[in-house]
């Protein structure tokens, strides 16, 4: 049963309509708005954000693609259509603070933004939890049942080198009464998951191995029971890699919001 | 002063106006490059450079090599203070010149040279061994054939040879009250005849600074550049998080125009400027590039961390950033000889392929292995933009991808009315 039904998921236009003013606007992104398996992530952000009492909004049909993956190909005019249009469309609604559920949205709106003209504070999603986690406005209800369970964290491209964002989905993780085990190569030297510059979008040109079987296995290596992310295009990359090695039953691919929300029994 | 001396001195200014001639080629080949300014934060720039050239905090990423290079890099640079000596003496006919103004701390000093000489003599044979016996794979990648492959092996032989004369010469010194640490051990190897001690001494004393003088002009043609140019290249290190790719202004301004309600799209096109730049969208040659590229280019030693790291390589994918550094130098060395006459070449498809370029993740584990911050991203990027922008180039998926983002705001066909679905569905 699919308890985000019950919560109201508000969009700016209605918030606006209302003269509501959100706290920050949670930026959804494009796999977190159609993908199957991102949409879950999305719902967990939700249930968070709704049981912090943080007063969001979204934009739903306004939200458009930030243009990350046409920059990452070499297109500029699609990425910065796709930037102005956004802006404007920010700027309208006067947002100032922006949470995403993508590594990608992240740097984009964070760092490629403001030379367009648009200037916000935007955060990752598990800078916001751990924010959350911090100040208490978010509480696990004992460790969430990961007791004797090992996790090991895959980072984001985009969130860890990017942008040097290492400890927020860690220290969000430090709760759960699981063992954070690392993988050979992470945080700065955390392989790629094969994704990333708009690879998503294409076949990989040709070689002897898929990029993401090669960072799986680095995570398989671990026998951690769940490889954490923080990046709806790693996790669909690390749950093909998961399938390549036939470890469907033993290894999950989890999203650092859905084992946060689940911990959070919400 | 003999005729030692005047052919010294013929040498040694030969040495160093050739050495600067060819310095004075290299940054006029950097300069072709379009501007980019990295002249902000100085303070910052400063301290990077110190941190990871002087510092060489990056190096010991990996710790076996890293602390090895640390050792020759160490050598290398204080051992130079020698050179000083050494360069009076041939200009003047003393002998050792020092050693009567220093008294007893000259002993300390050429004491300290020689153990740091034979920390650089053991480091280069370990890398030599590493490079050629222990086959480290990073040096064996397909770039690494022929010309880069010699250049590496040359650097290390010539390295040992300096410091095996610079030992030698002191163990045959039979003109010096100092007994030297190092040197002295290797006194029971040489003959005890004065006449023959002497001939080993000078001829090792002239080995040395021939020796020297001949590295110092073999670096602009070598990947051993980089012990100029790393601090340069440092100091310029693009300091923006790594993730923050750069932004168009040429295409800023078309896109403004077509958000502008009040542009009149009939209106003649503005006067051109004389002076603007004729600019291209992304890069196809050397020049299309930032001087900073450039720079990073001629700094590049080859070490293969980048390649090593790279995603891309690792699965076997053309894909290598240490090429990509390769190949622009080799480009610009051409590009600047032909002094603007058209080869029929470029940098583009002569040199760096397609497949390179669109096996890239964009994941910056290049830039994050650099020991001195290159980015051999940049470069792919700006190839990139050429493809798509001037070229049209792009995989089937990518324009079915830049199709949907235009007409749907996601890179996938879903229509943007659904987007806030999933806040309804089960």
């Amino acid at each position: 049963m699919s308890d985000i039904e019950r919560i109201k998921v508000p969009t700016m236009a209605e918030m606006m309509a209302a003269g509501e003013i959100p706290e920050i606007l949670f930026w959804v992104g494009c796999a977190g708005s159609f993908d199957d398996r991102a949409k879950k992530i999305t719902k967990a952000i939700v249930k968070i954000l709704h049981n912090a009492g943080v007063k969001f909004a979204v934009l739903g049909a306004e939200e458009s693609c930030t243009g990350d993956p046409a920059k990452r190909a070499g297109n500029e005019f699609n990425f910065q259509m796709q930037a102005m249009m956004n802006i404007q469309v920010l700027d309208g609604y006067e947002i100032k603070k922006i949470v995403t559920g993508c590594p990608h949205c992240f740097n984009t709106l964070k760092n490629e933004y403001p030379e367009l003209g648009g200037n916000y504070e935007v955060i990752h999603h598990t800078q916001l939890i751990q924010d959350l986690i911090k100040s208490e406005k978010l509480t696990l209800k004992g460790g969430g049942g990961f007791k004797g369970k090992k996790i090991t964290f895959h980072d984001p491209c985009y969130l860890g080198r990017a942008n040097d964002v290492y400890e927020a989905p860690r220290s969000a993780m430090e709760k759960l009464d699981a063992e954070l085990v690392e993988m050979k190569r992470c945080k700065q030297n955390g392989l790629c998951c094969g994704a990333g510059g708009a690879q998503m979008f294409k076949e990989a040109e040709k070689g002897d191995k898929e990029i993401n079987v090669e960072r799986t296995g680095d995570a398989i290596d671990t026998q951690a029971n769940i490889i954490a992310t923080g990046c709806p295009f790693c996790n669909t990359m690390m749950t093909d890699g998961v399938k390549h090695f036939e470890k469907e039953a033993e290894v999950k691919v989890m999203d650092v919001a859905e084992l946060i929300a689940s911990a959070a029994d919400l | 002063m003999g005729i030692s001396n005047i052919i010294f001195i013929i040498l040694f200014i030969g040495a160093v106006v050739w050495f600067a001639f060819n310095v004075k080629k290299i940054i006029s080949n950097i300069q072709l490059g379009r501007k980019v300014d990295r002249s902000d934060n100085t303070g910052l720039r400063w301290k990077t450079m110190i941190k990871v050239a002087l510092g060489q905090s990056k190096m010991t990423a990996r710790p076996v090599a890293g602390l090895l290079h640390i050792v020759v890099y160490a050598g290398f640079v204080i051992i130079n203070l020698e050179m000083l000596e050494i360069v009076i003496d041939g200009i003047s006919g003393s002998h050792r010149v020092f050693e009567p103004l220093l008294g007893g701390l000259y002993s300390a000093f050429i004491n300290v040279f020689e153990l740091l000489a034979l920390g650089v003599l053991i480091g280069c044979v370990i890398f030599f061994i590493r490079r050629n016996i222990l086959r480290i794979p990073r040096f064996h990648k397909a770039e690494m054939k022929t010309w880069p492959k010699s250049d590496a092996n040359i650097i290390l032989v010539i390295e040992i040879l300096l410091m095996t004369a610079f030992l030698t010469m002191n163990a045959a010194d039979t003109n010096t009250s100092g007994n030297f640490l190092v040197s002295s051990g290797l006194k029971g190897f040489l003959p005890i005849d004065e006449n023959s001690l002497y001939l080993i001494e000078r001829s090792c004393w002239w080995f040395h600074i021939l020796g020297v003088l001949g590295f110092l002009n073999y670096l602009p043609y070598s990947k051993h550049f980089h012990i100029l140019l790393a601090f340069p290249a440092t100091y310029y290190s693009n300091l923006l998080p790594k993730g923050q790719f750069t932004n168009m202004h040429a295409v800023t301004n078309e896109v403004k125009l077509m958000f502008d309600p009040n542009a009149d799209p009939y209106a003649a096109a503005p006067e051109p400027d004389p002076n603007a730049e004729v600019v291209r969208f992304g890069a196809k040659e050397v020049n299309d590039l930032t001087w900073k590229n450039l720079m990073d280019s001629y700094s590049c030693t080859e070490c293969g961390r980048c390649s090593s790291e790279c995603p891309a390589n690792q699965t076997g994918k053309l894909l290598s950033p240490r090429k990509i550094m390769m190949d622009t130098r080799d480009r610009l060395e051409e590009f600047g000889a032909n002094k603007g006459v058209d080869d029929g070449k470029s940098l583009l498809h002569d040199y760096i392929t397609t497949e390179e370029l669109r096996a890239c993740t964009t994941c910056n584990a290049c830039t994050q292995a650099c020991p001195i911050n290159l980015d051999p991203l940049s470069i792919i990027m700006e190839m990139r933009r050429y493809l798509i922008m001037e070229e049209s180039n792009a995989p089937q998926e990518w324009n079915g991808m830049a199709t949907n983002i235009e007409n749907n705001g996601a890179p996938w066909q879903f229509a943007q009315a659904d987007r806030l679905n999933w806040a309804t569905e089960e």
